[in-house]
Order: structure tokens, then C-alpha cells, then sequence
């Protein structure tokens, strides 16, 4: 009962902050004349057959995906303070690392698979140390490194695709590509699974990664709160100084933490390489999943099931951008709405955490009535 | 309240500068102040003692217009006054000078006083004009200012003069001085307590807010005590002792520090040698420092902050590395060892500034029972902690060390002072220590707290510990070591025996003074 009643404490807010995030972009929707009520609708709008519904339930689940694993990388960071703005550029080189180690070799299926999820987080995590080798040894933000090294990204990748992993079988006018990775090493797609459990088929794949996304955060979640690395993590975030005064070496956790970040943020690309793309093409390369995860984490609090949660809304909305289009609404409301949603998140947590602060004082009060904490004029 | 009649008799003669009159102000869940009464005469020196968390920096503020009161009033010349900000207060003629200072290093004295309220000619500065006054105030009030240097080059008590000049400047007729001497060694107190007394013969107000009762009687003409938010008392100090202002204070019996007798073995646990400290940009921050910690022996550490405290700590600690020396741990030299790895070997750690250093506040106590061992069984591990045998552990240690606390989830931001700093005390101590490292243990907690951290320190003492013990309260350098040592410059100037050692002759040392009467010491019988 307590328990229940703490979780609601803690999730109250954020439901406030979503019907706050709400009425903002429906005024908005006002102000640019269109009807609120509509848009509504059509967010929910998942089509009219139930072939349009499965397909939409697949965009679904094949963006929620790599939202979470980003928000998952993004979140490592943030528990200590650390802003990992490199999701982006890290998983774009460790997307093409695992598709050009993915179609040098041939193995049998599960060990394909594997080494390709093993070559794509160390290239991820490769190309983290380097911004946090970079703030250990001579102070560099890690902000403006990660950022500068997202740019850097995109260049190393492009020659990445076309130098040591092109496929030289490509015919004239092809868009330059990696060769395509051999049956072995795709991971199967969920669309099966739909008819087993009653519904159509959706036409297009349905990753199956998403599975490995969600025991990735059971671990993650395992890992965070229970292990001692998670605890190093936690009180490094929440007060360096004691965390340092009491032997948990500053550096240290840096470099550990980014490395974690950038393993996590290798995994970003693996469910549309392994489910559907098998090869990297820099056109077709879904970019943007690590600033979105940025803000994934945010709403989810940097704990995987608030970040697996804020990754479904998020996908939620994006997929409702063309139907909205559809009733003539601008897709960009939906973008405007992560961003409110966002914004009133973290306005509702700070007068969360200050009402939660007083209550503790309360009771802590009602033990010792001489107790005045010298928080109380915050 | 009793001391409100004992105002309207006097006002007739002698009208107030400044009245505060049934002042109350709440904060969440807290009452700071209730039911506050004090005013300030023409030419007094007004001193209001409480305990730390009493609520006096609370009516500070209220009065420097930090802090509007939820009720009462505050009228100034007679006339009923609301401040909504500083300025108000400012405007008014009611001057702050905070505890912590609010100047500018790298500006001259002069800069940082006229800094805000800068006389000017046309769009310039006037620095003549500014010069002119400074030097009047200067010799006015007897303050010794050199309008041109600046501030970094000035010692902790000029610093203090500058603020206090800087307030006047402003034109203050009433002075708030904010625990003014807890700074100040006792040859500078003096010295400040001789401005005070100047300021007061040129008809100004001084508002003295401090905690030390000797302080308070020798240069105070009124004193108000504040308990747990309310005026108790205001009193004469002509008809009242010490002890008497104490137990209105604290309303029960005095804690001292008193060791029993010896329990020093020959048995050297940590041993510091020729420790050295460089400064990229000057003097060296320690210099040559060695001694040793024996099982049972507390050796403290007295020095005016800023003299290497900080750094011989960290140098213990693992926390700061060295340019020459040693640091022995029993028979293993762990100068190159990690933080980590002296902890685990037994090497406890309360530090200066708890909420800093020692606590994790947004996280519950069985959280903050771990930092630090989270590496140790059972609570931790080497891969895993189990936050099961934590919050047992943080509920033992509630029990054992008085912590007074809802329970092993609270959030260490909602204990008080004390019970935080019973809580840092308790997390140490019940683990197997070899070695102790105690930097103001007592600092900023209650008298009761006070008694509390002293017995568990003697008892770990007799126990066999070795502890290094910094404190800036001589009292309780002086009751608790076995061996003192004093720090002045990086450098520890002089070894003394606690037993027959004064407040006089500590701080010429801690002054960097070679005491004239190196001699016997007077009767140590005088520092309670």
C-alpha cells in the first residue's frame, strides 16, 4: 500500500506535466486555426483496417526501440552529471562498424548476431573514451567535445561507408552502401507474432530487437540500483565532493560511465540494421535518435522504466505526425509537444521535490522537534 | 514575554533605534522564530546568543530585509517600517556584516567598499572623493584602513574591518555583525571588540550575534538569549555570569570536554613524515609536516583556517597527492594508495563541511550508510550492495548514535545539523577503525549533539583508536587532545601539552607570533 502510494507520489507529476503539455500545444493548435479536438483524435488515429493498425503498432514499437536505448545511454551520464551529447555521433560510427563487421563475416546465426552487437557497443564505447579521456586528463567539457564529435561523426562515417566498408558491387548510381549483411546475422522480425496473438501481419518488419532493448534495461536497471557501480554512479551524480572525499575516484567514474553511455548508444542502430536496412546507406540512416534521447531521459527520470515509458510516448507522438498532416495540422505540433512535454516535466519535478523535501522535514520533525535543517529557506 | 515590558519602561529616556516586537516566521514545516522581541538603543552594543539553529540568523535576516516576518513588526526611529529588500534596510540605515565576506580579492579596499554606492563625478568614479571619506571613516571608528591595497593582500580581520567600513559607508546606524569573531583569533577579537566600543561612543547601534558567552559579557551592554526560535531573556551582563547565560541558552547543564585520564599506547598506528605540499603560485601549503597517532591518542590540530587544515586532511586522506613525504598506516606506507584503499584499511573520515563532503543529501540514509564502504560487507560488495542489510545497518546506527530521524528511508536533507552530523559520526565508527581523521566535528550543531560527539570520541579514544583531530574550537582541542599541535603557514609551529596551554598563548602561535612568555602557562582553569 505504501509502496503504491509512493509510486504514485513519484509518476503524479509527470502525469500533471503531460496534461499541462497538453492544453499548451492544443492552444497552439488555436492559435494556428485549427481544431484541437481533431488533432486529438488523430494522435490516436492508428488507421482504418486492421492491416493500417498493425502496421501502425510496428512504427510503434521499430521507433520506441532505439528511443530507449538512447535514453538509456543518454541516462548513464546524466546519473552522475555527466552530458553525454555524443549519442548521436556514437551510434552512427558504431552503426557502421557492426555493418561492415557484419558482412565481413559469415557465422552461424545467434554468434553473428552477437559479434555484430559486440563489434557496434565497443565501437561505441571506442568513440566515447575519447571525450572522456579528453575531461579527465586535460578538463575538456564533455559537452563541447561530444557535440564537435558528432560532427566528426558524420564525416568518419561517410568515408567509413565508402572507403574500408564499401560494397564494391554496387551498379552506377547507386547510392554508396556497405555490403549487406548475410542471413545470419539478421535478427528476426516480430510480424509473426502479431498473428499469434490474433492480429494482421503488419507489411512492413517489425524489429525484433526491441526483445534485446528490453533486457538491456532490465539489466541496466539491475545494475543501477543494485550494484556497487550503480551506487558509485549515483553518489558521484548526486554529490561529487562527498562521493570523491569518500574514495569513489571522480575519474574513475568518468571514464567507466562513458564507456557504459557509448556501449548503450552502440546499440541505437542495431534494430533497423539487424531488422530491416542490413546495410548502412547514409540516406537511409535514421539520424536524430540521440539528441531525442536526450530529452527521453529526461522525461523518464534516467530510470529505465520511466525512460522505456518516455520512449513510448515519444514514439507515439512521432507516429502520429502524418496523420495529423492528413487533418492539415502541421507535423511539427508533435515536436512542439515533446518539447513542452519536456519543459513542464522538469518544472513540475523541481516543486515536486521541494514539496517532497518539506514533507521529509515534517517528519523528520515530528521525531525531534529541535530539528530546523538549514535547507528550509530554499 | 517578560523582556517586552522591561522596553516600554525604559523607552521613555532612552528610545529605540530599532524595535523588533513579536516577530514569528515560518518556513515550511518549521517554525524559525516565534514570538520575537529585541531592540536596538542609540550607542549599545546589543548582543543576541543563541545555540546554532536557535534562530538568530533567521532575525538577521528579517531585519536586513532578507526575510519578511509572517507577523510582528519592525520600526525603526519609532516609526512602523516593512523591508522587502536589503535595500530597504540599507535605505534605513540598518547595515549587515555577514559571517562569510562578500569582497572582491582582486579589488583595492577602496573599490570594494564604494563598490554599489560609488560617489561620482560626472559618470566617473571620484576616487578622491571616495579616498576622502574612507580615510575619514577610517580614523574616525579607528579601523586602520589602507584605501589602495588590495583586498587578497589583507589578513582575515582587515578583511572584516573593510566590511564593516563598507557598511558604514552607506551610511549605517545600526551594524548587524554576524558571528563576528569566529573567524578571529583572540588577539584580533580584541581588536574588533575596540572598534565596537568606538562605533558605540559615536552613538551607533552594533547588533552582536554570537554563541561565545565570554565574548558576549565582556563587550556587550545588553545581551538577548534566543532558544529554539523565541527570546528568552534580555539580560545586563554586570549582573550575570557566564553559566547563568549558558543555561538560559540551552536551559540545561553545560557539556565540557573533559578527557579522563590516558589512554595513549606506544603503539604508533599512523605516522606522517616530512609531508609536503606545493603551491603553483606562492608559499607552499605544507611544509615538512610529520608526527605520529598512537592507538589511544587524539592529537589534534589547532591553526586559524586556512593554514593547512584543509590540505593535511586531504594528504591523510588520499585525497591530494604529495610532492615529499610519507604517510605510514601501521607498518604499510600507503602514500601512493587510493582514497578507496585507505578507507577499507581502516582509515575513518568525518569532514569539515558535512553537506559537502560527508553526506549524499537527496538520498536516504541507508544510501548515505554505504558511501564510503560501499565496498565492505555485508552492506556492500565488491560488485553489489545490498541496500536489505544497508537500511539495517542505518536503522542500527539511529539506535546506537541518537539519530533522530523518521527512519532508514528519510532523506539525509531533512535531519537537522546534528543528527546529520551523529549520523556521519556513527557511519565511521561502526566499522573496525584503525585510524580516525576528525575535522570540526562539532561544528554548527547544537550543544546537546556536541556532548554526544565528544563521549563517543573519548570512547573510541579508550578504545584504542588514534585519532587526528582538527578543530577551530580550542575548547575542544583542548579537552579531548592528548597531543596539540599548532599550524601556522603549512607549518606546525608548536607541539604543547593541552594541560597547561591557554587560549593567549595558542593564538600567538596561531597568529605566527612567538609567544614573549614562552614560559609556564597561567592557570588553564580559565577557559570555561
Amino acid at each position: 500500500m505504501t509502496r503504491l502510494l509512493g509510486w504514485w507520489r513519484r509518476m503524479a507529476p509527470t502525469l500533471v506535466a503531460l496534461g499541462v503539455a497538453l492544453v499548451i500545444t492544443a492552444l497552439f493548435i488555436l492559435i494556428i486555426g485549427e481544431n484541437p479536438l481533431r488533432a486529438l483524435a488523430a494522435l490516436f488515429d492508428f488507421g482504418e483496417t486492421s492491416v493500417a493498425q498493425a502496421n501502425s503498432i510496428g512504427v510503434w514499437i521499430n521507433r520506441a526501440a532505439p528511443l530507449f536505448l538512447a535514453g538509456l545511454a543518454v541516462s548513464i551520464g546524466f546519473r552522475m552529471g555527466l552530458f553525454n551529447i555524443g549519442v548521436e555521433g556514437q551510434y552512427r560510427i558504431a552503426t557502421v562498424v557492426a555493418a561492415g563487421v557484419g558482412a565481413a563475416l559469415v557465422l552461424p546465426a545467434p554468434l553473428h548476431v552477437l559479434v555484430i552487437v559486440v563489434a557496434a557497443m565497443a565501437a561505441g564505447a571506442v568513440y566515447a573514451a575519447i571525450p572522456a579521456v579528453l575531461k579527465v586528463t586535460r578538463g575538456v567539457s564533455e559537452v563541447i567535445s561530444t557535440i564537435m564529435l558528432n560532427s566528426i561523426a558524420i564525416a568518419l562515417a561517410a568515408w567509413m561507408v565508402r572507403v574500408p566498408f564499401v560494397d564494391p558491387d554496387l551498379g552506377p548510381g547507386e547510392n554508396v552502401a556497405t555490403r549487406r549483411i548475410a542471413e545470419s546475422g539478421q535478427f528476426p522480425g516480430l510480424n509473426e507474432l502479431f498473428g499469434v496473438i490474433g492480429l494482421e501481419e503488419p507489411r512492413r518488419p517489425v524489429h525484433g530487437f526491441v526483445v534485446v532493448a528490453i533486457v538491456v534495461g532490465i539489466v541496466m536497471a539491475i545494475v543501477l540500483s543494485r550494484s556497487r557501480f550503480g551506487f558509485e554512479l549515483r553518489a558521484t551524480g548526486l554529490n561529487p565532493f562527498a562521493a570523491t572525499a569518500n574514495g569513489i575516484s571522480s575519474k574513475a567514474m568518468i571514464i567507466k560511465a562513458m564507456l557504459v553511455s557509448g556501449a548503450l548508444a552502440g546499440l541505437v542502430g542495431l534494430p533497423d540494421l539487424l531488422g530491416s536496412a542490413h546495410r548502412f546507406q547514409a540516406d537511409s540512416f535514421v539520424s536524430g535518435y540521440g539528441f531525442t534521447g536526450i530529452a527521453v531521459a529526461l522525461l523518464g527520470r534516467n530510470k529505465p522504466v520511466g525512460i522505456a515509458l518516455a520512449a513510448l510516448l515519444f514514439a507515439f507522438l512521432d507516429r502520429a505526425g502524418p496523420s495529423l498532416q492528413s487533418e492539415g495540422i502541421p507535423p511539427a505540433a508533435v515536436i512542439i509537444m515533446q518539447g513542452i512535454v519536456v519543459l513542464s516535466v522538469l518544472v513540475v519535478d523541481e516543486v515536486a521535490r521541494r514539496g517532497m523535501l518539506r514533507r521529509e522535514e515534517r517528519r523528520a520533525r515530528a521525531q525531534d522537534p529541535a530539528t530546523v535543517t538549514e535547507e528550509v529557506a530554499r | 514575554m517578560d523582556n517586552a515590558d522591561q522596553d516600554v519602561t525604559v523607552e521613555d529616556d532612552e528610545p529605540a533605534v530599532v524595535q523588533l516586537t513579536g516577530i514569528t516566521k515560518r518556513f515550511p514545516g518549521v517554525v524559525a522564530n516565534r514570538d520575537v522581541h529585541l531592540d536596538a538603543r542609540r550607542g549599545e552594543v546589543h548582543a543576541v546568543v543563541g545555540e546554532n539553529g536557535a534562530g538568530k540568523s533567521t532575525l538577521m535576516k528579517i531585519l536586513y530585509g532578507m526575510y519578511q516576518p509572517d507577523e510582528g513588526t519592525i520600526t525603526v526611529d519609532g516609526e512602523l517600517v516593512r523591508f522587502h529588500t536589503p535595500k530597504d534596510a540599507i535605505d534605513l540605515g540598518i547595515g549587515m556584516v555577514h559571517q562569510h565576506f562578500m569582497l572582491a580579492d582582486n579589488l583595492t579596499v577602496l573599490e570594494n567598499i564604494v563598490l554599489g554606492a560609488e560617489p561620482r563625478r560626472g559618470i566617473r568614479l571620484d576616487y578622491a572623493a571616495a579616498r576622502r571619506q574612507i580615510r575619514e571613516l577610517s580614523d574616525r571608528y579607528g579601523l586602520g584602513l589602507h584605501p589602495d591595497r588590495l583586498v587578497e593582500e589583507l589578513s582575515v580581520a582587515a578583511r572584516q574591518r573593510v566590511e564593516i567600513a563598507k557598511v558604514l559607508f552607506r551610511g549605517a546606524r545600526v551594524l548587524i555583525l554576524d558571528e563576528p569573531t569566529a573567524v578571529l583569533v583572540p588577539q584580533e577579537v580584541d581588536a574588533l571588540f575596540s572598534n565596537l566600543v568606538q562605533l558605540r561612543t559615536a552613538g551607533l547601534s552594533v547588533i552582536f550575534i554570537s554563541h561565545k558567552l565570554d565574548e558576549v559579557l565582556q563587550v556587550a551592554d545588553r545581551i538577548t538569549v534566543i532558544r529554539r526560535g523565541s527570546t528568552v531573556a534580555t539580560v545586563e551582563p554586570g549582573t550575570t555570569t557566564s553559566r547563568q547565560l549558558a543555561e538560559l541558552m540551552v536551559g540545561s547543564e553545560l557539556p565540557t570536554p573533559q578527557t579522563a585520564e590516558s589512554t595513549v599506547t606506544d603503539h604508533v598506528e599512523l605516522a606522517v613524515t616530512d609531508v609536503t605540499i606545493t603551491s603553483d603560485d606562492g608559499p607552499d601549503l605544507l611544509r615538512d609536516i610529520s608526527f605520529d597517532v598512537r592507538r589511544g591518542e587524539i592529537v589534534g590540530f589547532a591553526g586559524v583556517e586556512g593554514n593547512g587544515q584543509s590540505e593535511l586532511v586531504e594528504a591523510i586522506m588520499g585525497l591530494r597527492s604529495l610532492d615529499a613525504g610519507r604517510v605510514v598506516l601501521g607498518a604499510d606506507d600507503v602514500t601512493q594508495w587510493s582514497a578507496h584503499r585507505r578507507r577499507v584499511s581502516g582509515v575513518g573520515f568525518i569532514p569539515e563541511d558535512r553537506h559537502r563532503q560527508a553526506l549524499l543529501l537527496d538520498a536516504p540514509l541507508w544510501e548515505n550508510r554505504l558511501l564510503g564502504w560501499h565496498s565492505q560487507e555485508p552492506a556492500g560488495g565488491r560488485f553489489w550492495i545490498n541496500p536489505k542489510s544497508a537500511r539495517a545497518e542505518a536503522a542500527q546506527i539511529m539506535t546506537d548514535y541518537d539519530v533522530r530521524a523518521p527512519g532508514p528511508e528519510t532523506l539525509a536533507a531533512a535531519l537537522s545539523g546534528g543528527n546529520q552530523q551523529k549520523f556521519v559520526i556513527g557511519r565511521e565508527m561502526s566499522t573496525q577503525l584503525r585510524v580516525l581523521v576528525a575535522a570540526h566535528p562539532t561544528r554548527g550543531i547544537d550543544v546537546g549533539a556536541q556532548a554526544a560527539v565528544w563521549d563517543r570520541l573519548r570512547e573510541a579514544r579508550a578504545a584504542g583508536l588514534a585519532t587526528v583531530l582538527i578543530s577551530a574550537d580550542l575548547d575542544e582541542l583542548l579537552g579531548l587532545s592528548d597531543t596539540l599541535y599548532v599550524l601556522f603557514g603549512g607549518r606546525i609551529v608548536a607541539k604543547l601539552d593541552p594541560a597547561d596551554v591557554t587560549p593567549e598563548i595558542l593564538g600567538s602561535y596561531m597568529t605566527g607570533a612567538t609567544p614573549a612568555e614562552a614560559g609556564p602557562a597561567d592557570d588553564p582553569g580559565e577557559l570555561a
